[in-house]
C-alpha cells in the first residue's frame, strides 16, 4: 500500500519531465498531472511493477476545464478559445488495495491524448465516451466511434462549455 | 450420354459458409430496455458480438451542470431505476464527502436499510427476468409478488415506489414512519422461506442448469482488466465487496458474508454462478436489515441536513456498492452552488463491455442467458 507521494516519487525517478506535478489538499484528492503524450507508458508501467500493480482503471472521465478566453457571440452564447480538455483517470489496485487518480491535460484546439485501452480494456469504452461527449482524440484507441450520441451526430460535442444546441437535427426542428 | 453443356459444369463438393450479420434489438424482449447487439455468425456459431447503445441517451451529466447539488438528487433515480435508493445514496456520499459533513447515526441507519431493500427489490427483478427470458415464467410472477411488498415499505415512507428523491445531503426526506419497524420485519420473516422456494423453482431446475452451467464463463483475470464489479467479479471467483473493501455509511458495523461463485454446478464464473451469487447476495442483505432494525438508534433525520450547499473547491470520486457493481461519482466543484463535472460510472456500463469476451463461440440462444446475467440496466448505460 503506498500514498500518492510515494508514488509521485517513483514515477518522478522513473519518467523525469514526463510527470508535471502532484497536487495534494483537502477536499481535493491528491493528482499527479502526466504529459499526455506519455500517459500510455506511465500506465503500463503503473500496471506492471510489482509494487504498485494497479489492475483496475475504476474511472475515465473527460472534463471541459473551462479555463480559456470566453468569447461572447452575437446570439448572447460564448465560445471558448483557448485552455484545455483533461482526462481524469482513477485506478486501483485490487490485491495491494491503494488507489491512485491521474490527469492529464490537452490543448483545447487539438486534443491528442495516447490511449490505454489497450492496458486497462475498462478504459476502453469511457475512452471513447469521452471521445463522444469531448471530442478528445485518443491516440491508438483500437475503435473510437460514438458510443452514446447517434453516430451520424455533426452539432459537436455535447458537455463541453461552450456547447450549443443545433438548430435541425437531419432536417427536424431542435426543440421540435 | 452427357451433351456438350453437361461437360462443362463443374461441381466443387465444398460447402459454402458465409458471416451473417444479424441485428438482435434495438426492441427485443430480452435485452431489458432499447439495446442492440450486432453479432457477427458463422452459422450458429456468434464470431463478434458488438453492443450498439445510446438509445436512452439523455444528458444526465449535462443536466447535472445546470442544476444545484440537491436537484442533482432526482436526475440519479433515473439512471438505475431498478436500484435508485442506491444510485441517490452514492450521489449523497460524494456529495457529503465534498462537504465534509457528518450525518446523524439514525440517517445512516435507515439509508442501509433501504440500500439493502433495494439490492433485493432489484435482485428479485433480475433473478425473476433472468429465468423469464430462459423461458420459466413462474418464477418471474414469484418474484414480483415479494418485490411488490419492498415497494410498499418504500412507498409508505416517502411516497414513492420506484423514484424515490429519499434520501437528501445530510439527511433524509422523510422520517420512516411509525409501523415501517414492524412491517419490515414482518416482510424479512416473510421473505426467508421465499428463498428456499426460488432454488427449488428455478436454481436447481435441471432445464436452467442446462442453459446457464458453463456457459459464459469469465475468468477472473479478464474481469478485473475489464473493470467488472459487483456479482459478475464475485461470481467469477472474487471476494471483493466495496461495503467490505472500501466501508461507507455504517456497513463496518454489520456482521455479513460475501458469497462467491464456486462452480457448485459448473464452471466457477459462468451465468449459473453469477445468478446463484445473487440469491446469496439476499439472504446477506435480510442480516444487514435484521441488524440494522435491532441497533436503530433514535433521533432526528433532518437535523444535519445544510440550508446552503456550496462545496469548496475540489474533486471527489466516491463508490458504493450497487446491486449491479460499483456506482461511482465522480464530482468537480468549482466552489459554485452548481457542480462544475458530475461523471457517473455506471456499473451497467462497465459490465456490458465484456459481452464480446463472454459470447464468442457460444450459440445464439445462450447470448439471452448470457445477456440476462450481466444484468444490466440501460437507463444506466445511457444515462
Amino acid at each position: 500500500m503506498k500514498s500518492p507521494e510515494e508514488i509521485f516519487k517513483i514515477l518522478k525517478d522513473k519518467f523525469g519531465e514526463s510527470i508535471i506535478e502532484l497536487k495534494s489538499g483537502v477536499p481535493v484528492e491528491s493528482y499527479i498531472v502526466v504529459d499526455p503524450m506519455k500517459i500510455d507508458e506511465v500506465c503500463l508501467f503503473l500496471k506492471d511493477e510489482p509494487e504498485l500493480k494497479f489492475d483496475n482503471c475504476m474511472n475515465l472521465s473527460g472534463v471541459d476545464d473551462a479555463n480559456g478566453k470566453k468569447e461572447a457571440q452575437t446570439d448572447g452564447s460564448s465560445v471558448i478559445i483557448g485552455g484545455t480538455l483533461s482526462v481524469v483517470y482513477h485506478l486501483e489496485s485490487v490485491y495491494l488495495k491503494h488507489k491512485l487518480t491521474l490527469k492529464v491535460a490537452a490543448p483545447r484546439e487539438n486534443p491528442q491524448v495516447k490511449s490505454v485501452a489497450n492496458i486497462w480494456r475498462s478504459a476502453d469504452w469511457n475512452e471513447r465516451e469521452a471521445y463522444d461527449l469531448y471530442g478528445i482524440n485518443f491516440m491508438n484507441h483500437p475503435d473510437l466511434r460514438r458510443i452514446l450520441m447517434p453516430y451520424d451526430w455533426e452539432a459537436g460535442y455535447p458537455l463541453r462549455k461552450d456547447y450549443k444546441n443545433p438548430e435541425f437535427y437531419q432536417g427536424m426542428k431542435v426543440p421540435y | 450420354m452427357l451433351t456438350e453443356t453437361h461437360k462443362n459444369i463443374t461441381y466443387t463438393p465444398v460447402v459454402k459458409t458465409e458471416e451473417m450479420i444479424l441485428n438482435m434489438g434495438p426492441q427485443h424482449p430480452s435485452t431489458h430496455g432499447v439495446l442492440r447487439l450486432e453479432l457477427q455468425l458463422e452459422g450458429e456459431i456468434i464470431t463478434k458480438v458488438i453492443p450498439h447503445i445510446g438509445y436512452l441517451h439523455r444528458c444526465f451529466e449535462k443536466h447535472c451542470e445546470a442544476m444545484t447539488y440537491p436537484q442533482v438528487i432526482p436526475y440519479t433515480d433515473r439512471m438505475d431505476y431498478l436500484a435508485s435508493m442506491g444510485n441517490e445514496l452514492g450521489y449523497v456520499v460524494a456529495v457529503e464527502r465534498l462537504l465534509n459533513i457528518q450525518v446523524p447515526e439514525r440517517v445512516e441507519y435507515i439509508r442501509v436499510i433501504m440500500a439493502e431493500l433495494q439490492r433485493i427489490a432489484s435482485h428479485l427483478v433480475a433473478l425473476g427476468t433472468y429465468g423469464a427470458d430462459i423461458g420459466a415464467m413462474t418464477p418471474f410472477l414469484f418474484c414480483f409478488r415479494d418485490r411488490e411488498m419492498i415497494l410498499s415499505l418504500f412507498e409508505m415512507t416517502c411516497g414513492a415506489r420506484l423514484l424515490y428523491n429519499y434520501i437528501w445531503v445530510g439527511g433524509l426526506s422523510h422520517d420512516l414512519h411509525p409501523d415501517f419497524v414492524r412491517q419490515t420485519r414482518d416482510f424479512c420473516n416473510y421473505f426467508k422461506p421465499k428463498i428456499k422456494e426460488l432454488n427449488d423453482l428455478l436454481t436447481y431446475n435441471k432445464i436452467f442448469i442446462d442453459r446457464t452451467a458453463h456457459v459464459g464463463i469469465l475468468p477472473l483475470d479478464t474481469a478485473i482488466n475489464f473493470g467488472i464489479s459487483g456479482p459478475m467479479l464475485r461470481g467469477s471467483g472474487m471476494k471483493w465487496d466495496l461495503r467490505k473493501d472500501d466501508p461507507y455509511s455504517v456497513y463496518h458495523k454489520f456482521d455479513f458474508d460475501i458469497p462467491v461463485g464456486e462452480g457448485k454446478v459448473g464452471t466457477v464464473g459462468d451465468c449459473w454462478d453469477r445468478y446463484y451469487v445473487r440469491v446469496l447476495e439476499m439472504v446477506e442483505s435480510l442480516k444487514i436489515i435484521e441488524q440494522a432494525l435491532d441497533q436503530l438508534p433514535e433521533g432526528d433525520v433532518m437535523s444535519a441536513i445544510p440550508k446552503r450547499i456550496k462545496p469548496p473547491v475540489g474533486q471527489i470520486y466516491t463508490r458504493i456498492e450497487n446491486p449491479r457493481g460499483e456506482l461511482g461519482y465522480f464530482i468537480i466543484s468549482d466552489g459554485s452552488v452548481n457542480p462544475f463535472r458530475v461523471k457517473a460510472r455506471a456499473p451497467s456500463f462497465v459490465n456490458l463491455g465484456v459481452m464480446d469476451v463472454l459470447c464468442r463461440g457460444h450459440m445464439v440462444a445462450d447470448i439471452i442467458a448470457i445477456l440476462g446475467s450481466v444484468d444490466i440496466v440501460l437507463g444506466e448505460v445511457d444515462r
